[in-house]
């Protein structure tokens, strides 16, 4: 007798100890049991007197939940310079695998966030992500959050892999665009407790100089339309 | 190989019994507690112990219970406090409770750790570290769950360069002083130390003024701290491997990965012939970094800053990917098939017809056991010549006959184990801290056992730091010097165990071989070759010298050929006596070779004329892992694997055989593959397609029997060179581990910790040139100009420069190697 034939018989004599299947439900009397073919139609009949709740998507776009886990953000500081630092953890504790981050150094030259270290490449991975949001708790800068965008399909694989400028949080208001340098006498550890409110006029000079055509610029703004200052693909 | 394998038993030892946790154990006296520990099982946190560094009771993380029978009747009585497990030994009925068993323990530990968290930045988000920190884990797992400390931490300006390599963030430090006793006790590089006291107690670097640099001051910029200068180290990227916090971290992997993203590979590192263990790990197809695997009959814990940090050269632009052939003058991109047909098409053309001219082969010295022998029998089968030669560099018949006698197919000869512990050892054209990447740190590591007699133009700070003494030689004098060695020195080569090491370099010596053998026979010491590339010795056990086939067999003895061609397969091989490197670009230049077969050879390594070779020879096949020189002037080249990416064994200059396996997976192919695929279009199955073939064919040859080896070389050593003139002086050059080697390229981290080039004389010969500050070096081919160090002790007439440093390549400057008379000008 081969292996499988073997397996076979074990479960066949298996199945035959087991009890027959008792149903916990209520027993129905003898009219329910007689109705109970046509009890379907109960249902569809209750229903056409209750209001519709189809939504008329894509027509009408109905706001989720304000706590909705739609796609992820990369945030900024107010003075522009980005939140994330590289440092992984959110590709750590991810259990789906969707996220792959290569860190770098700043340099005076390509200051992109305070402090050392940055995130060069920052990929999220929509054909993996599950939305279960353990890397926006993972973020120890607080700089991952999650939009309540949830319109998360599309055509192509590699268009659904999110680049870090896809990810990346929108200008706003006073905001300058990174690289630049920091505000001139603080530390990360400043701009972690909140204490920089905006850009100052040292790092406006020194975005002026080193890209006169940057449209987050005061002098530049609103002159232009602003093109791929991040939030998502429109 | 065991470790076993290198002493015939174990001593019978004293042993000691005690309990630890409640459980027995028996070791050797003198054990410590925490290693005792391990090997029951219990694991005690630790940050300063370290087992190959001395206790040093640093860090206080491992602090357990301790009793011991005291007192006449032997009664158990306890410590009144922890003890340091690392620090104390055990004894006969010692009672230890770890943390495990002891509460007292337990808290002791909890509250150091609690004090080195105090002042440690909570950084790990941007710490290389993270992720396999030994203090992040033990504070997991020995540690309070909350802090209890709100001050303000201590903070330093981070990161201080040591050099441009290691970078230190002093605030991660937990002063447990790993690094400073590996460079002192280890590598001999006192450049970083305890500095101040209480919580402003940091590591730094010493006063220059304090050290003598003497011209072995790093390239690259370093910043200076409160007292010092810069850490210049060829082993200084072990303090980073063996840093428990992220303190010390190397600029070159700084913020590029986590330990969770990298795939580790075991392999053997490729830059010398030692055949250190490391471990690739690689992140997409991208090494990002290297470091030591433990190898206790070979590297130990250690390796060399080449050996850790040198690997972006494969993978830089000039990678070459697809076979080229040259159309109309270019190198375009073809199929293999193609680029195959043409190469073979190429060099029977050349070898075939009414003018044909022979072919040659160049293999270089970094290929594997697998890739040389296939060069060889590429070349004695197919194109019908014993022109191969795996030597780039100075080589000599004399040599040649040598390694046919005494090195090749004789297996393990002298090991790492016996180097250590020969208690005299003669270093003849071998520096070990330049050339010999970690036996130098093996040789180190006997420091007052043992006497080391530097053989060589002046005693170099490698050969300082092993406390050698220097017996003078003019570079291509050795041989003469050997033969009248002072007496001391040969009565110290006669005690048992003795070693005379011969470098790459003894081959520029006429007579040194010889001089040497005689010295050994009549000293009872034995002879140890120690080449620098990684890829020599394979290439003599494989045959892939003019004179050698496999296994020692001399080309020479008919009946050594007829063995290899019966076990070949074929009628007869060649016996035309070969040509080496030198004599095959000379006779290419000359127009008497048609076809050239080049391995990964750089051309600013060989001192003939081989832009003159490569454009004389009717056609160049190159195989190359990137667009090197010579590939630029071939006609046909074939891309092939660079170590990480094949499989394959390296032989190390023990015997030793250190195979690894493809660490990275593409579709790269070995040279011993390509050269497969290459003999098919003459029809011939060479059977190198694997390496499991090729170790086949070589166990099933074998080694070479007495009558079929090469009788060793009878060179009379020179008559005294003539003392050079005015304004002339003898070239004496080495390779400096860190310079400007194919293999280092596209690391510049790595480059600054190289040393500054510098030309070196003696007073004497210096004050010749008057008030000079640089020294012009000149041959008739080119110049080096290079700032002038006069050296004590050196010998009169000579100067030294770096073959291959930055504004220093000699061989393709000067044309000259070692023992030439060169020109010299001062500068002011
Ligand atoms: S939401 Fe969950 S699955 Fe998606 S990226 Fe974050 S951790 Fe991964
Ligand atoms: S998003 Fe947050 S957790 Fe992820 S790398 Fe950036 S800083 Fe780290
Ligand atoms: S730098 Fe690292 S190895 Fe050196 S003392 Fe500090 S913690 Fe220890
Ligand atoms: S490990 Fe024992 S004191 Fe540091």
């Amino acid at each position: 007798m081969s292996g499988s034939d073997e397996v076979w018989k074990v479960n066949r004599e298996r199945d035959a100890q087991r009890e027959t299947f008792e149903s916990n439900l209520p027993k129905k009397g003898p009219i329910g049991e007689a109705l109970a073919p046509v009890a379907g139609f109960g249902v569809s009949l209750r229903n056409f007197f209750r209001p519709t709740v189809t939504e008329q998507y894509p027509k009408v776009k109905v706001p989720t939940m304000p706590r909705y886990h739609g796609r992820h953000q990369l945030n900024r500081h107010p003075d522009g310079l980005e939140k994330c630092i590289g440092c992984e953890l959110c590709a750590w504790a991810c259990p789906a695998d969707a996220i792959y981050v290569e860190a770098d150094s700043n340099t005076p030259d390509h200051q992109v966030s305070p402090g050392e270290r940055y995130g060069r490449v920052y990929q999220i991975n929509y054909l993996r992500c599950i939305f279960c949001g353990l890397c926006i708790e993972a973020c120890p800068t607080r700089a991952l959050t999650m939009t309540n965008e949830y319109e998360l399909a599309g055509p192509t694989r590699e268009g659904l892999i999110y680049e870090k400028q896809d990810l990346l949080a929108p200008m706003g208001e006073n905001m300058l665009a990174a690289p630049h340098p920091m505000v001139p006498g603080t530390t990360d550890g400043s701009y972690y407790r909140q204490e920089v409110d905006g850009p100052v006029e040292e790092q406006v000079a020194w975005v002026r100089e080193h890209r006169p055509d940057d449209p987050t610029l005061p002098e530049n703004r609103g002159a232009t339309t602003v093109e791929n200052q991040g939030g998502g693909r429109a | 190989m065991t470790a076993t394998a290198d002493k015939p038993a174990a001593e019978v030892v004293d042993t000691v019994t005690l309990t630890i946790d409640g459980t027995e154990v028996t070791v050797p006296k003198g054990t410590l507690i925490i290693r005792a520990a391990e090997q029951v099982g219990i694991e005690i946190p630790r940050f300063c112990d370290h087992p190959a560094l001395k206790p040093a009771g640093a860090c206080r993380q491992c602090l357990v219970d301790v009793a011991s029978p005291a007192g006449p009747e032997g009664k158990l009585r306890a410590f009144p406090k922890p003890q340091a497990s690392c620090t104390m030994t055990v004894t006969e009925g010692m009672v230890v409770n770890t943390q495990h068993t002891s509460e007292e323990a337990d808290r002791a530990q909890k509250g150091v750790m609690e004090l080195l968290l105090i002042n440690h930045p909570l950084d790990c988000p941007v710490c290389d570290k993270g992720g396999e920190c030994p203090l992040q884990n033990q504070a997991m797992s020995h540690g309070r769950p909350e802090s209890r400390f709100v001050d303000v931490k201590r903070v330093f300006e981070k990161p201080l360069a040591l050099s441009s390599e290691i970078l230190l963030d002093r605030e991660r430090c937990v002063l447990c002083q790993r690094c400073t006793r590996f460079s002192k006790e280890i590598a001999g590089d006192a450049f970083i130390d305890l500095q101040n006291r209480g919580a402003q107690q940091q590591i730094g670097t010493f006063d220059e003024d304090v050290l003598d640099f003497d011209g072995y001051r790093p390239v690259g910029a370093a910043t200076v701290d409160e007292a010092g200068k810069a850490f210049s180290s060829y082993y200084s990227g072990n303090t980073v491997q063996i840093c428990p916090v992220g303190a010390l971290t190397s600029a070159a992997y700084r913020f590029r990965s986590r330990p969770f993203d990298l795939v580790s590979s075991p392999s053997i590192s490729e830059h010398d012939s030692s055949g250190s263990a490391i471990r690739i790990d690689h992140r997409r197809g991208k090494i990002l970094r290297r470091l030591a695997e433990n190898d206790p009959v070979v590297n130990e814990d250690w390796i060399s800053d080449k050996d850790r940090f040198a690997f972006a050269w494969q993978n830089l632009s000039d990678r070459l990917t697809r076979p080229l052939v040259r159309k109309d003058g270019e190198l375009v991109e073809a199929s293999w098939p193609e680029a195959l047909a043409a190469a073979a098409a190429g060099i029977k053309a050349q070898t075939t017809g009414d003018d044909a001219r022979g072919a040659a082969v160049l293999a270089g010295g970094r290929v594997t056991l697998e890739d040389a022998y296939a060069y060889q029998k590429l070349a004695r089968v197919v194109l019908g010549t014993n022109d191969v030669d795996a030597r780039a560099r100075t080589a000599s018949d004399e040599e040649q006959a040598f390694l046919g006698a005494q090195v090749a197919g004789t297996g393990l000869g002298v090991t790492f184990g016996e180097l250590e512990k020969a208690p005299t050892v003669v270093l003849v054209g071998f520096e070990p801290e330049d050339e010999g990447g970690v036996v130098f740190l093996r040789l180190r590591k006997s420091l007052g056992r043992q006497q080391v007699v530097a053989v060589a133009p002046f005693l170099s700070r490698g050969s300082e730091k092993l406390g050698a003494t220097l017996v003078p030689a003019a570079p291509g004098r050795e041989a003469a010097v050997l033969a009248d060695l002072p007496a001391d020195v040969r009565e110290a080569l006669a005690q048992p165990g003795a070693v005379i090491v011969l470098g790459e370099r003894a081959a520029e010596a006429p007579g040194a071989f010889a001089a040497a053998q005689d010295l050994a026979s009549s000293t009872g010491a034995r002879v140890a070759w120690i080449p620098r590339r990684a890829g020599e010795r394979g290439a003599v056990e494989a045959g892939a010298l003019p004179g050698l086939l496999p296994g020692g067999r001399a080309v020479s003895v008919k009946a050594a050929r007829d063995a290899v061609a019966a076990a070949w397969g074929v009628d007869a091989l060649p016996s035309a006596k070969g040509r080496d490197t030198a004599g095959i670009v000379k006779a290419a230049a000359e127009g008497t070779i048609g076809a050239l077969v080049v391995g990964g050879v750089s051309a600013s390594d060989l001192t003939g004329d081989v832009a003159a070779a490569l454009e004389s020879a009717g056609f160049v096949v190159s195989l190359e892992v990137r667009r090197s020189e010579i590939a630029e002037a071939a006609d046909v080249v074939l891309p092939v694997a660079p170590p990480s990416e094949k499989p394959g064994t390296f032989v190390n200059w023990e015997g030793r055989l250190r195979a690894f396996a493809t660490a990275i997976r593409t579709d790269a192919m070995s040279d011993h593959r390509v050269l497969d695929l290459l003999a098919r279009e003459w029809g011939v199955e060479l059977g190198t397609g694997t390496v499991e073939a090729v170790n086949a064919e070589l166990a099933a040859l074998g080694a070479a029997e007495a009558a079929h080896r090469p009788a060793a070389a009878k060179v009379k050593a020179p008559a005294r060179n003539p003392r050079p003139k005015k304004g002339a002086a003898v070239l004496a050059t080495w390779h400096q581990l860190v310079d400007e080697g194919a293999l280092q390229d596209g690391e510049p981290y790595l480059a600054g910790t190289g040393r500054v080039a510098v030309a070196r004389m003696s007073a004497a010969t210096a004050a010749s040139l008057g008030d000079a500050v640089s020294v012009e070096v000149s041959t008739e081919a080119g110049a080096v100009e290079l700032p002038l160090v006069v050296t004590e002790g050196m010998v009169d007439g000579v100067v030294w420069v770096p073959v291959k440093s930055p504004g220093s390549w000699v061989a393709r400057d000067l044309r000259a190697a070692a023992g030439a008379v060169v020109s010299v000008k001062g500068a002011a």
